[in-house]
């Protein structure tokens, strides 16, 4: 077999491990579909009325591409928790010492975890749909925002690999895969317009990958009001190609991250 | 190869094995952990040698360096100096041959909990790149091998710890490689788990496979070792068939139970009658002396203690154990090593990972 085909197959492989493992834990994927229900639910309803809309548009319809990055941003701290388990159960060392390819391990993770996270955002879009969301588009933007949607995942999915593989215990994973996207995602559009927050942070919260991605996931459904007219920021006028611009970002930094972390881990 | 088989000469077995080649060396292994407290040398120069088709045991407490070593044979971590060699292939220039030649069982059992025993067994054989029929196959054949065919497909988790631990065995076994690494196959292991599993090992012997394997046990080094590595913070102590470092510590062991409150008095008149100092246990008031003189000493023993006023509760001679040895060349016994010296345990404890 050629590299490049061992390569896939071990992917391919390592992919099958961590779907039947999910499989069998019907209870994590039971509550990751809450967990996005209960998100839907009560930011609808909680903050329904209470924000304004730029341009005068519905917050439900607003909210949801919040909803939906938000959510696939958190499926990172899965990978990771699942990577710091891995690594404490001598499971890599088993891996490590068998003539498999190097990067199989976190690409068969990350696809697996790609796969949970369209699980997820499927449960989001009916809850969406039942609460009132609607897209406004051409079907052929729908699916491009699902896809970005999924392309965002992935990316994100490999910084919660590397953290994982950095860690210690499974039990700092589980803090340290999730508390930095608290800041991440709240100081972004997500959930309230830029333009109401204080001066100094609108050019951050412009900046944050984030925001980029809810934009253009925004676009992309035409949940955005007619007349809408974004903030005076590159990433935010150009929501698509700043969100696959950053996605390339983030994996050109952290792929090569993880798959050397992942050499040097279990040397620990 | 000189190293193992000095004086050896005699032993004609031993002789047909010194025409094999080395399966496994290593060559003044040095690994060096950075700590809290400064540098742990967790292998301090280790030099190893196993001949293709025989069993070396590598002998030591924990923190002794034993996982250590395995890990850099394994490749999974690198050597900070030294050069380590597989079935004739450097592990530093081409881990990818070596992974291939070798199988692993580590201590901690790397079984998917949430996979079946047989999928465990065919992600595996894929992995080693074999045709999905022949991983299969291999995986059938192995489940059948190891008794674990009717729990085949039930997730591993249901298993037992004994289960795991021949399932995580059977893994290391799915591409028939010519050489195995055992790290510790039955730490924490229930006597009768441990028998079944010595016996997996013994068979898989037979066949002609190389194994190293790290224990902490004697009894299972003296089972299932054709040669013993004796470990100690990062060194060799000692090495040799289990005879002959038994041989090496001498004579017999005089070993006296006496009433409570009498340990110190015997202990006192054993030491005029010992060839080497006395280890007193206090807890179970034994005391075992190292003698020369046969039973002439027993006789001469039993009368001093009764001359000096000390009930002997039992007395009798033994052969040198395994035990002894260590004593003899490390000054501590090998086994309760666990609850003494918190703080060298604790920085060696880390060094074993």
């Amino acid at each position: 077999m050629s590299d490049l085909a061992q390569s896939l197959s071990d992917t391919g492989t390592i992919t099958w491990r961590n779907i039947t493992r999910l499989r069998r834990q019907p209870d994590s994927i039971f509550f990751g579909i809450v967990q996005s229900i209960m998100f839907v639910l009560l930011f609808a309803v909680v903050f329904g009325g209470a924000i304004n809309v730029p341009g005068g548009g519905d917050y439900t319809e607003y909210l949801m591409g919040g909803i939906f990055v938000q959510t696939v941003a958190f499926t990172c701290a899965t990978t990771c928790i699942a990577m710091a388990d891995d690594l404490s159960r001598g499971v890599f060392d088993r891996f490590r010492s068998l003539p498999m390819s190097r990067s199989a391990v976190l690409a068969g993770r990350t696809f697996a975890d790609v796969a949970f996270a369209g699980i997820t955002t499927a449960a989001m879009a009916i809850t969406g749909l039942l609460v009132g969301w609607r897209t406004h588009s051409a079907v052929l933007e729908v699916v491009g925002a699902f896809a970005l949607l999924a392309l965002f995942a992935y990316a994100m999915l490999w910084i919660g690999a590397v953290i994982g593989l950095s860690v210690r215990s499974v039990e700092v994973a589980q803090t340290a895969g999730l508390i930095w996207l608290f800041p991440l995602t709240f100081l972004s559009n997500a959930f309230v317009p830029l333009e109401s927050m204080p001066g100094w942070l609108q050019p951050i919260a412009a900046w944050n990958p984030i925001s980029s991605v809810v934009a253009a996931v925004r676009d992309l459904f035409g949940n955005l009001p007619p007349g809408y007219v974004p903030p005076d920021y590159w990433p935010l006028q150009h929501p698509v190609q700043a969100s696959v611009l950053w996605c390339a970002v983030i994996l050109a930094v952290f792929v090569p991250l993880g798959i050397a972390r992942y050499r040097r881990a279990a040397s620990r | 190869m000189a190293r193992l088989t000095d004086g050896w000469g005699a032993d004609v077995g031993r002789l047909r094995l010194d025409a094999r080649m080395a399966a496994v060396t290593a060559e003044g292994l040095v690994k060096v952990f950075p700590s809290r407290s400064g540098e742990v040398r967790a292998l301090d120069g280790v030099d190893l040698e196993v001949t293709e088709g025989s069993v070396l045991g590598l002998l030591g407490p924990n923190g002794a360096g034993k996982t250590t070593a395995v890990r850099i044979l394994t490749t999974l971590l690198a050597p900070d100096a030294g050069r380590a060699t597989v079935n004739g292939v450097d592990v530093a220039s081409d881990p990818q041959a070596v992974r291939r030649s070798i199988g692993l069982s580590g201590q901690y059992a790397a079984v998917d909990e949430y996979l079946t025993g047989r999928e465990n067994l065919l992600m595996i054989g894929r992995l080693y790149h074999m045709g999905s029929g022949a991983a299969r196959t291999r995986a059938t054949e192995l489940l059948e091998q190891f008794d674990l065919i009717g729990a085949a497909d039930r997730p591993a988790k249901t298993y037992s710890g004994g289960m795991r631990r021949r399932l995580d065995l059977a893994g290391a076994l799915v591409a028939r490689p010519p050489v195995i690494f055992l790290d510790e196959p039955t730490t924490g292991l229930d006597p009768r788990s441990r028998i079944g599993l010595w016996e997996v090992i013994e068979g898989l012997v037979s066949t002609g496979t190389t194994v190293l394997l790290t224990t902490q046990y004697l009894d299972e080094a003296d089972k299932l070792a054709d040669s013993i590595a004796v470990v100690d913070r990062g060194r060799v102590i000692a090495r040799g068939t289990s005879d002959e470092l038994k041989a090496q510590v001498g004579g017999e062991r005089l070993v006296v139970t006496v009433e409570p409150g009498q340990v110190g008095q015997a202990g006192e008149v054993l030491g005029r009658l010992a060839a080497g100092p006395v280890d007193v246990e206090e807890h179970t008031r034994q005391l075992v002396a190292p003698v020369s003189g046969g039973s002439a000493v027993l006789l001469d023993a039993v009368r001093a203690l009764d001359e000096a006023g000390v009930t002997v509760l039992d007395i009798g001679m033994r052969r040198p154990t395994l035990d002894d040895v260590f004593l003899q060349l490390t000054g501590h016994h090998a086994e309760a090593d666990q609850g003494g010296a918190p703080a060298a345990a604790a920085g060696q404890g880390g060094a074993d990972r």
